[in-house]
């Protein structure tokens, strides 16, 4: 026994090895580079070079100037992470308790997005709520929209687009929790007096809330990075989020220095904001 | 909801789904305060009578009365009635205290807490009052379940199975609990199950049911001295059947059975036809050596030769072989272990038994019926 005790002992270390090893790789060095670059003088540039001086101000001065697309970054995500959940909710609900025979063919509905690219359908969108798109001419005559107004390049235009790209995100994790509900404990609510809302309010709701936890982050954690729809569908104003600010400083700015240090801001915005949240939540049983 | 009280009363009762006949047409009477059981092999209808009174599902057609009120159109939870699932259904996010508060607090309640620490110290769970149900074993979960439902004082209480999940010296316990709490409460338990040991532990009257009809509805000693068809005399405990032809009536029927003369009370012929199952419980034999002339004054006797012996602890269990019965008519005979039997594999025995505990049933009858239901189960 003792002899196939410890003979068994370097087991995980090896299952845990290759996993281990790409994460150390290619997020733990990477993040090492981004955060000693986060720390470079900010008057180098790439063609000079950076010198390390320990330049910590470039965290409060990416802060001081970014601050409105932070802000304007998280309310995107939050909105379109509200909406995601009203819309997957009821749709989960069906799937997993009311759909029958059908439940298989639904779920495959739910992924089938992603057999198409990211890039395509948000591109696919800008067609769909473009100048000239029958939606809009639509609202326009219905005076939704006043003539020559746009969908195109606001922040609802962006938010949509943002709640459309992640609600399988948000409806895959319902769906798992609300398929573990017993359907006799709803049942059993009715037989003890409860009327149909009271029972889901009181039943099936807390048993949902690992999946409506899972859901919330999947979905809020990359929107509040996200810069794909805000470049394709959002427009000069109102409409940058953090995730544009960093990919221009990066790519089109070259600054480094202050690229590294928004990245991580964001993070550390994040796992603050999300850290809160699982709190309040108070789902012990998530993990 | 006070108002709707009495006895509960299926009327004209059926189910449908599609074309298939879960209930069909029962007619009921179950007195205020009983202890009834619904027995019968899975698909017989008896869960699905439950969830009807229950409200869980909709009849198809039919009455459901407490007192003089319908109330098979009322939702679940408007019903003076309360239920114990199978597997027991506690809600698993709230404690054992929540879960049994859950019918008080939504019907608005006033004493929550005193009613609630009252009925959980009754049942000796009050120590478990904030653990959640799965850290109970299966029999405080039963008691929870149980508690949960019976804290509302129901009309009706509804049982689907509430033993099921549970090991058999647990099962033999609760069986005793369970009939002593009904007897305590006085509150009418409709108590759906298919082991037959089980209604009869606990039931003061059973209905039989089989393919969405009650097959014979009465008391545990009724149904199984007195059986009416061949189900409930196969499905209740085992039964020799044998075939038979009426050749006379009187206080007594005489039967032929292959040449041999049986007699039967006539209260104890179910059918008026003349061809019969004669019917006797393998305990009700007594078997001794051909030569043994004993048991004479029985009245009923048969010559055979015994086939096989077996002993199984609380009884010996024969099978005789009668000479000109049909291969399948050999006759069981379970004899209790207070002495040492006589008798062993291969020897002439003469079997007698009382014609008192003889009865005969329609011959139309499938003799086989609730066999294998009764053995699967």
């Amino acid at each position: 026994m003792t002899n196939t005790d410890t003979s068994k002992k370097w087991v995980p270390y090896l299952l845990l090895a290759p996993g281990a090893l790409w994460l150390a790789l290619f997020f733990l060095t990477p993040m090492f580079n981004l955060g000693a670059t986060s720390l470079y003088d900010p008057s180098g540039s790439l063609e000079t070079g950076y010198v390390m001086n320990g330049h910590v101000g470039n965290y409060a001065d990416a802060l001081g100037e970014y601050w409105p697309q932070f802000l304007r970054s998280f309310t995107f995500a939050a909105i379109a992470t509200v909406l995601a959940l009203i819309i997957a909710y009821p749709l989960a609900y069906a799937i997993a308790l009311k759909s029958g025979q059908w439940k298989n063919i639904l779920l495959v509905l739910v992924i089938a997005p992603f057999f198409t690219s990211f890039l395509l359908r948000t591109l696919a969108w800008t067609a769909l709520l473009g100048d000239n798109s029958s939606f809009v001419h639509f609202l326009q005559d219905i005076h939704i929209l006043p003539e020559g107004g746009r969908i195109l390049a606001t922040p609802f235009a962006v938010v949509m687009c943002l709640t459309y790209n992640f609600l399988p995100f948000m409806t895959l994790p319902l769906f798992t929790s609300l398929e573990k509900v017993d359907p006799r404990l709803i049942e059993a609510a009715g037989d003890l007096y409860s009327k149909p809302f009271n029972g889901f309010h009181r039943v099936v709701l807390p048993l949902s809330m690992p999946g409506v936890v899972a859901g919330t982050l999947l979905t809020f954690i990359p929107a509040s990075g996200d810069y794909i729809n805000a470049q394709l569908l959002g427009g000069i104003k109102n409409t940058t989020m953090i995730g544009n600010v960093i990919d221009r400083a990066f790519l089109e700015r070259g600054a480094y220095p202050t690229a590294a240090a928004l990245s991580f801001l964001l993070m550390a915005a994040i796992v603050i904001l999300v850290a809160t949240y699982v709190k309040r939540a108070g789902t012990d049983e998530l993990v | 909801m006070d108002q709707i009280a009495g006895d509960l009363r299926l009327v004209s009762f059926r189910k449908e789904f599609g074309d298939f006949v879960a209930v069909d047409d029962i007619d009921i009477l179950i007195p205020k305060g009983s202890f009834f059981a619904l027995l019968g092999p899975s698909g017989c209808g008896k869960t699905t009578t439950l969830r009807m009174v229950a409200g869980l599902e909709l009849p198809t057609a039919g009455q459901i009365l407490i007192g003089d009120h319908d109330i098979a159109s009322l939702k679940p939870y408007n019903r003076p009635v309360n239920t114990v699932f199978q597997s027991y259904a506690l809600f698993p996010h709230l404690d054992i205290y929540e879960n049994v508060a859950f019918g008080l607090r939504r019907r608005g309640v006033k004493d929550v807490a005193t009613q609630v620490e009252a009925m959980l110290s009754l049942v000796e769970l009050d120590a478990f009052a904030r653990r959640k149900p799965s850290q109970l074993s299966g029999g405080q979960q039963q008691r929870v379940a149980l508690t949960r439902a019976l804290i509302n004082r129901p009309e009706v209480l509804l049982l689907d199975e509430p033993l099921g999940a549970l090991d058999l010296k647990l099962r033999r316990q609760m069986q005793l609990e369970l009939k002593r709490i009904q007897t305590e409460v006085g509150i009418t338990f409709v108590h759906v199950t298919h082991d037959q040991e089980e209604a009869m532990t606990m039931a003061d009257t059973i209905a039989v049911m089989n393919q969405g009809k009650v097959e014979q509805l009465g008391s545990p000693m009724d149904l199984y001295e007195n059986p009416k068809t061949t189900f409930v005399a196969n499905f209740l405990g085992q039964s020799n059947l044998l075939t038979g032809e009426v050749m006379d009536r009187g206080d007594f029927v005489g039967v032929k059975v292959w040449g041999n003369h049986i007699k039967i009370p006539a209260s104890r012929v179910a059918t008026t036809n003349a061809k019969v199952w004669v019917g006797v419980r393998p305990e009700k034999i007594y078997i001794s050596a051909e030569s043994n002339h004993a048991h004479d004054h029985l009245g009923n006797q048969l010559i055979g030769t015994v086939l096989e012996r077996s002993y199984i602890g609380v009884s010996t269990q024969f099978i005789v072989e009668i000479p000109g019965f049909l291969d399948d008519e050999k006759i069981m005979v379970f004899e209790q272990n207070v002495d040492a039997s006589e008798v062993k594999a291969g020897d002439r025995v003469r079997i007698s038994w009382d014609p008192s505990h003889t009865f005969a049933l329609d011959a139309k009858q499938d003799a086989y019926a609730g066999d294998v239901l009764a053995e699967a189960e």
